[in-house]
């Protein structure tokens, strides 16, 4: 194995299609006679729908059909959810059209199918609905208190599950209560994850096609795998009849790690009609349907020796689960109970978390998934525990964290950590940040009484990637495996085909993947093409999130990759008259151990077995391998993000002065990739501590249902990021790499909450709810110094 | 429908139009130019930004969704697909998003691309501070922005040392490179024959 390409910073292949606009979205497909479907959404967060008539939109130039949940309910099936987490969890059945009631604001209440996009929504407006309004459940301690309105009057409770760990009953650790009640130190604090909106930039569009002997669907999905078997089952479509394309995807974030109300519209309606139709859903209606994230109340007990010594951890979650249960929503706090220990050695551990109903948006996978609302609040109650007992907040961590000889390290709550160097990470961060020097200055605006004050935030994170193994998956009730493949393909002019059960939006598979292809087989990077996201082409698969595709798929890659070369070894043994046993395979070329002279290489023996006139007896023509891995273990990168902030406290506004991140991914396969992920990751970290929030308002209207109200962050918002990474291998993984695609993410939101309550210190603050906008912070001032 | 002629990437079309039509709209649905994409309904992404000349004939970038179809009667456009040269040569702005890895899912890349072309054209030699200002109008949910800015910088000084409608840009020297270990390979230029000649 040669390794000229892992490890280079490649531009990416994806690139020429997308910089000059000439690619495929969704949203860009268009066919023969197709119709455009409109939704009609519902206005109000929890009603009865009393009497509903489509027919004036048929009256509507240029309409085709109309139907409503009523029409299509024999045949609309129910949304799945794929992670019942607990026996007895409560999973109402969810009608892609609403057939009685509607449970949240934007719920699809009728459909009308027309000649052009904006015939059928004229023809949305026509449609006709009569609504009983009924109490809408929108706060979460309120709607599992006694008595409490439901969001689904059959079930008799908002309760949808209860989840627990203990440590002492998994025989994992100690008793957490035992460990809190004997504390020389407890520190006790609510914190709460704001719902955000994954946002991702491409709106979700959808095209079926029910002419010809298949139903072809095209989305802009994160999992056209698992939305091929989904849609099979869901509605008894032969899975053979079934063909899920995901052609270019604009982001994801978990966002599109949904089986979705419009996916399936689109498909009964194109079934009924039998017309290719096209669905593709406005900013607005993205924002109000599309799933959301987080929305978490956390409360958080850490018991801790006067030494800072961490003897105990009890959490307890409330977790909003929106009117319904989501695909993976119900497992995504589940995913975050996990990493509440993050970094340490705690010895005892207690999570639960109770999943509730509210009428709201649904709640899903966003960018994370459970493990930045764990990394959030175990980081920010470390700094609490610092400030209680007089240390720096490095200080508290070092002395709990699992050393470098640790590893492996088994946790509190029976997760085995690969590797790692918490300490090495921490140093070459502190150097880039200039950490003394900026807590000098720290201490100089303090003593000035500057009205601009700096603050540090600190956030040393681990996650699990790498999702993950099929049996650890089993045992948490999630409906499917970890494992994912890869086939690589061997053409007769040397050419190498690879076919990957990943599905990249953004993520630059195809040249990530080229590089790993070009150093195993010895083939130029050029002449590696990786194809994806058509079940036609990649016919099994697990998609792509939870920073799995390297960290699982690299790995599948990799063994069809070894397999290839075994395959070809007997024929190039044939071709140079000597023994398999005494070629060695480099650079691309077999050659006889010990003469570095007259080798084969492998487009030498892709030829010889596609002509296959000479091969020797009772050897198959072909060079071709599949290979399928589940993984053993997760992976678990971590790393030391800083944050310096400048707080005016007397406008209340924040601003990044310096941000280092320092990740250890492993080994990084292309550096340029894993910047990139890294900033998108830390700008999306620190826009749930600054910027984003969605709201609903009493009544369960979402307030921030566009661009103008929820605030992504601009160019103008953001800082330039420091990266750097420090590099423990996985040892798991032939090619030593972890998992990049959340661990900014995951790490960012604590660092600039820390800084920002850091920098308010002196003036009583020790909590600011996210996002931290410049009217929260002033009042924390003010309420602080009062 | 009302009449209009709008000369698109260098070709004369001339459509019935509704009246409320958006350009964004017609340039996808009626003359196929769907590079250029909508990403919002409220004109704060960006993502559909084209160039349009004014009365003068000087072309300045606008959202092609708050933008009639018919106020764009008699104007030209330019749109992602026509900013290649002739003869297949990518614009400064575009290889520099290449190099710098200015792009991931590129959903918000062609708006992004015009705006910088326009940003660089009102001011050939921003700093940071101005390109990220100067893009403020266009969102990106997945680059945090950091190599959008190092491209936009890069471009301009191709641009500024007029060498890139020329020949191969040459390295360029990207800020924060000391920080991001991304300068290790020879320059990788998108071989052109990967890119689809535009329509003529």
């Amino acid at each position: 194995m040669t390794t000229t390409e892992i490890g280079s910073p490649r531009r990416r292949k994806e690139d020429a299609r997308l910089i000059t606009g000439r690619t495929t979205w969704t949203e860009n497909v268009t066919l023969p006679g197709m119709l455009h479907l409109a939704i009609l959404r519902s206005p109000l967060a929890h009603a009865r729908i009393t009497s509903i008539d489509v027919s004036p939109a048929l009256e509507t130039k240029g309409v085709v059909a109309a139907f409503s949940g009523r029409d299509v309910a024999d045949v609309q099936g129910s949304l799945p959810c794929a992670w019942p987490v607990t026996e007895d969890m409560v999973h109402p059945d969810r009608p892609p059209i609403a057939v009685d009631e509607v449970r949240f604001m934007g719920e699809a209440v009728a459909v009308v199918a027309a000649r052009s996009r904006a015939a059928a929504l004229d023809a949305i407006a026509a449609i006709e609905v009569d609504y009983e309004p009924l109490p809408a459940v929108l706060d979460m301690e309120q709607a599992i208190a006694e008595g409490a309105d439901l969001v689904h009057a059959g079930k008799g409770t908002n309760k949808g599950y209860t989840w627990v760990f203990d440590s002492a009953e998994a025989g994992t650790g100690g008793d957490a209560g035992a460990a809190i009640d004997d504390a020389e130190v407890v520190i006790r604090r609510r914190y709460v994850q704001q719902r955000l909106i994954p946002a991702f930039m491409e709106p979700r569009s959808v095209v079926v096609d029910p002419t010809g002997d298949v139903y072809t669907m095209w989305s802009a999905t994160q999992i056209p795998h698992i939305l091929r078997f989904l849609l099979a089952v869901v509605t008894g479509t032969p899975e053979h009849k079934v063909r899920v394309i995901a052609p270019d995807v604009g982001g994801g974030f978990g966002g599109k790690l949904q089986v979705t109300p419009e996916e399936l519209i689109a498909f009964v309606a194109a079934k009924r009609l039998g017309k290719p139709v096209k669905y593709t859903e406005s900013r607005s209606e993205s924002l109000v349907s599309a799933h959301h994230g987080r929305d978490v109340i956390q409360d958080i007990e850490l018991a801790a020796r006067r030494d800072g010594t961490v003897t105990g951890l009890r959490v307890k979650l409330l977790a909003n689960m929106g009117a319904y249960m989501g695909l993976v929503g119900p497992g995504v706090p589940i995913l975050g109970a996990f990493m509440y220990n993050a970094i340490y050695k705690f010895p005892a551990y207690r999570f639960e978390c109770s999943g509730v109903f509210t009428n709201t948006t649904i709640t899903d996978a966003y960018r994370g998934a459970g493990r930045p609302e764990a990394t959030y609040a175990i980081e920010r109650i470390m700094d609490e525990l610092a400030v209680e007992l007089g240390l720096d907040p490095l200080e508290v961590r070092s002395r709990n964290w699992i050393n470098a000889d640790e590893f492996p390290f088994t946790t509190v709550c029976g997760l085995a950590y690969d590797s790692g160097d918490y300490a090495k990470a921490t140093d070459r961060a502190k150097e880039l940040f200039g950490y003394d020097e900026l807590r000098q200055e720290q201490q100089a605006r303090r003593d000035s009484g500057d009205s601009v004050q700096l603050g540090i935030g600190i956030s040393t994170y681990t996650e699990m990637c790498g999702l993950a193994p099929s049996r650890v998956l089993g045992a948490l009730r999630y409906g499917a495996g970890g494992w994912e493949t890869a086939s690589v393909r061997m053409l007769p002019t040397g050419r190498v085909e690879v076919v990957t059960g990943t599905s990249p939006h953004g993520q630059g598979h195809e040249t990530a993947w080229s590089q790993i292809v070009a150093d195993q087989l010895g083939v130029a990077f050029d002449d590696v093409e990786v194809l994806h996201g058509d079940t036609r082409t990649s016919y099994k698969g697990l998609d792509t999130y939870g920073s799995r595709s390297l960290a699982v798929g690299g790995i599948a890659l990799y063994n069809a990759c070894q397999k290839v070369i075994e395959n070809a070894k007997p024929i190039a043994a044939h071709m140079l008259e000597c023994d398999p046993a005494d070629l060695e395979f480099t650079g691309g070329q077999f050659r006889v151990r010990g003469n570095p002279d007259g080798g084969k290489s492998l487009a030498d023996c892709a030829l010889a077995v596609f002509a296959a006139h000479d091969l020797p007896d009772g050897i198959e023509p072909t060079l071709d391998a599949d290979a399928v891995y589940d993984p053993v273990n997760f992976s678990f990168p971590h790393g030391t993000h800083l944050c310096a902030t400048e707080v005016d406290t007397e406008t209340g506004s924040v601003t990044i002065r310096k941000y280092v991140a320092v990740d250890d991914i492993g080994r990084v396969i292309n550096p340029l990739i894993v910047d990139g992920q890294v900033h998108g990751g830390i700008a999306q970290g620190i826009a749930q501590a600054l910027f984003e929030e969605a709201v609903y308002d009493a009544d369960g209207n979402l307030m921030t249902g566009t661009f103008v109200d929820y605030t992504l962050p601009t160019a103008a918002d953001l800082p330039a990021f420091v990266t750097d990474r420090t590099e423990s291998p996985a040892p798991d993984h032939p090619l030593g790499t972890k998992g990049v695609g959340e661990a900014g993410t995951i790490a960012s939101t604590p660092a600039v909450v820390n800084a920002i309550v850091d920098a308010l210190r002196p003036m009583g603050v020790n909590d600011i709810a996210m996002p931290c906008t410049p009217e929260r912070v002033w009042r924390a001032v003010q309420g602080g110094a009062a | 429908m009302t009449r209009v002629s709008i000369k698109v990437d260098g070709v004369d079309y001339e459509d019935d139009v509704e009246p409320r039509t958006l350009l964004v709209h017609h340039l996808r649905e009626s003359l196929g130019k769907v590079g250029t994409v909508v990403g919002c309904d409220t004109s704060n992404c960006g993502a559909c930004t084209v160039l349009m000349s004014d009365a003068d004939g000087h072309q300045q970038g606008v959202k092609s969704c708050a933008v009639l179809a018919v106020q764009a009667a008699d104007r030209e456009i330019t749109t992602i697909e026509g900013l290649s040269g002739p003869d297949n040569t990518l614009h400064p702005v575009q290889r520099a998003f290449h190099e710098a890895h200015g792009l991931q899912c590129g959903f918000c890349t062609p708006g992004m691309i015009m705006a910088a072309v326009d940003l660089l054209r009102e001011n050939s030699d921003p700093s940071e501070q101005e390109i990220r200002e100067g893009l403020e109008g266009n969102l990106c949910r997945c680059t945090g922005y950091q190599n959008i800015v190092r491209a936009v910088r890069a471009a301009s000084e191709e641009i500024r040392h007029g060498r890139a409608e020329a020949e191969p840009a040459p390295p360029s020297q990207l800020a924060g490179e000391d920080q991001t270990p991304d300068s290790g390979l020879p320059r990788q230029s998108v071989p052109d024959e990967t890119i689809p000649q535009p329509v003529p």
